[in-house]
């Protein structure tokens, strides 16, 4: 039993998207920072998929990489998108082949899991679930921000997945779930588009306070908000406080993490810390729940800044990696990798 | 996301059928043709019609009520689109305001999000 540490190819998406790093540098990034765990979303990184095929010669490069970096693929993150029709939904038959094309790219990338949206409904990913079993891959739905593992739609699917009997159906959380403070990227962002200092100063301390969204959403009005202000007061709307030992009971289906974080900054002991993610919290929480796994950095403040300035994503996420690294026990890691 | 890097510096070109500039999708990942609902181009402050838009990618031009149906072609992550507008006589020489605004079905979202960007590209006489 152990816990690791990875990073989601996501994290670099500002900088693959501008053609600055290739897949090359991603991984050897993730290798000089300890941080050995590969996850991707297929179509981010391999051009074509999941309309067109991924050519073999593209496979063969991923895994020569993989093998030079000492690294280890862990996940690949599929998207089903069922609203491919315009004005209909997707036949569930397709939904369900759909996830078995997933399955079988997942295979080819030689990852354990696959990442399932968590929109997507618990009777295609538990009729997806013995073609999964029969390659070695287990479909873990994302449990994301607004939803937590006490909304009854992620109930809903634990409970399918219980009924369905099958290892191969499991959760992914996104720590972005337990946001406890109002991250300080967002207000900025939000105060560089027009909304008041007093506004979001409220915003902040009201999120602190735990008060409820719809009260702070007319409270926000009442103070004379408009626009933005409206808009940054929704955001409680569709984040909260959850607390990370909800994931306790779900353990033995969780395999693995969405290390969400919006930035980091230094702490008083040179080391680094997410302002609105307890993290020390969730690795205390993993271990006492026997977690083995991956943490996936998963860095999204890059769009949270980028109008003001270019992020610096490998930063980001070696300072996560140091905070992860310290927070697991380990040396930190040394290298400022190269972007 | 990625608003401010929709539209390509430098990428405005004219000819006698119309202009065209390098688009590229403000997403984390790419899309199904299928799924782009609209795309709307306005130079200096007019409107392109939606029936003169041109999709062009990877050898293929589609026009934006085509590609409503083309289930087996894709705009990838960070990919250069070219982005054409039909406009008999093209471009004069100079700066011109473009502004392009791209309108995406996601499976997962509860609305349908558009985002633009706005830019200033020089047009060589």
């Amino acid at each position: 039993m152990a816990i690791r540490r990875g990073v989601s190819l996501y994290s670099f998406q500002n900088e693959t998207f501008q053609g600055k790093m290739t897949l090359e540098d991603c991984i050897r990034t993730c290798a000089e920072m300890g941080a050995n765990g590969i996850e991707v979303i297929g179509e981010q990184t391999f051009w074509g998929w999941p309309e067109q095929s991924v050519d073999e010669a593209e496979i063969t490069q991923w895994h020569r990489l993989i093998a030079k970096y000492d690294c280890v693929p862990v996940a690949h993150d599929f998207m089903l998108d069922y609203k491919r029709y315009k004005g209909r939904e997707m036949p569930f038959e397709e939904q369900v082949a759909s996830v078995r094309k997933d399955i079988d790219f997942g295979a080819r990338l030689g990852v354990k899991y696959i990442r399932a949206l968590v929109s997507i409904a618990p009777e295609v990913l538990v009729a997806a679930a013995p073609y999964a079993e029969e390659k070695g891959i287990k479909i873990l739905i994302e449990v994301h921000a607004p939803l937590h593992f006490d909304h009854p739609w992620i109930i809903r699917h634990a409970e399918a997945f219980e009924k369905s009997g099958s290892g191969a159906l499991g959760f992914l959380p996104d720590m972005g779930m337990f946001l406890h403070a109002f991250p300080p990227v967002w207000k900025e962002k939000f105060m560089r588009v027009g909304v008041p200092q007093a506004i979001a100063d409220y915003i902040v301390k009201a999120y602190e306070d735990r008060v409820l969204s719809e009260y702070v959403i007319l409270n926000v009005q009442q103070m004379g908000g408009t626009g933005p202000a409206i808009a940054m007061a929704e955001t409680l709307r569709h984040n909260a406080a959850f607390e990370p030992k909800r994931m306790l009971d779900y353990m033995p289906r969780i395999h693995n993490i969405h290390g969400k974080f919006y930035e980091m900054t230094p702490d008083s002991n040179g080391s680094y810390i997410e302002p609105a993610i307890p993290y020390a919290e969730i690795v205390s929480v993993l271990k006492q729940g026997g977690y083995d796994g991956y943490i996936c950095s998963e860095y999204e403040g890059n769009r949270w800044v980028e109008d003001a300035m270019e992020p610096d994503s490998v930063e980001q996420v070696r300072r996560q990696q140091v905070m992860l690294a310290a927070l697991l026990g380990e040396p930190a890691p040394q290298l400022r990798a190269a972007a | 996301m990625m608003d401010n890097k929709m539209i390509v510096e430098g990428s405005l070109e004219s000819s006698d059928k119309g202009f065209a500039f390098y688009g590229r999708l403000p997403y984390y990942r790419g899309l199904g043709l299928s799924m782009i609902e609209d795309i709307q181009i306005t130079v200096d402050g007019e409107l392109v019609p939606r029936a003169d838009v041109r999709f062009h990618v990877r050898g293929k031009t589609y026009t934006l009520d085509q590609m409503e149906t083309v289930y087996d072609d894709r705009w990838n992550f960070g990919e250069k689109a070219k982005i054409i507008a039909m406009k008999p006589g093209g471009l004069p020489a100079g700066e011109h305001r473009i502004e392009f605004a791209v309108r995406m079905r996601v499976s997962y979202l509860p609305f349908v999000p558009t985002t633009k960007d706005t830019k200033v590209l020089a047009l060589a006489a």
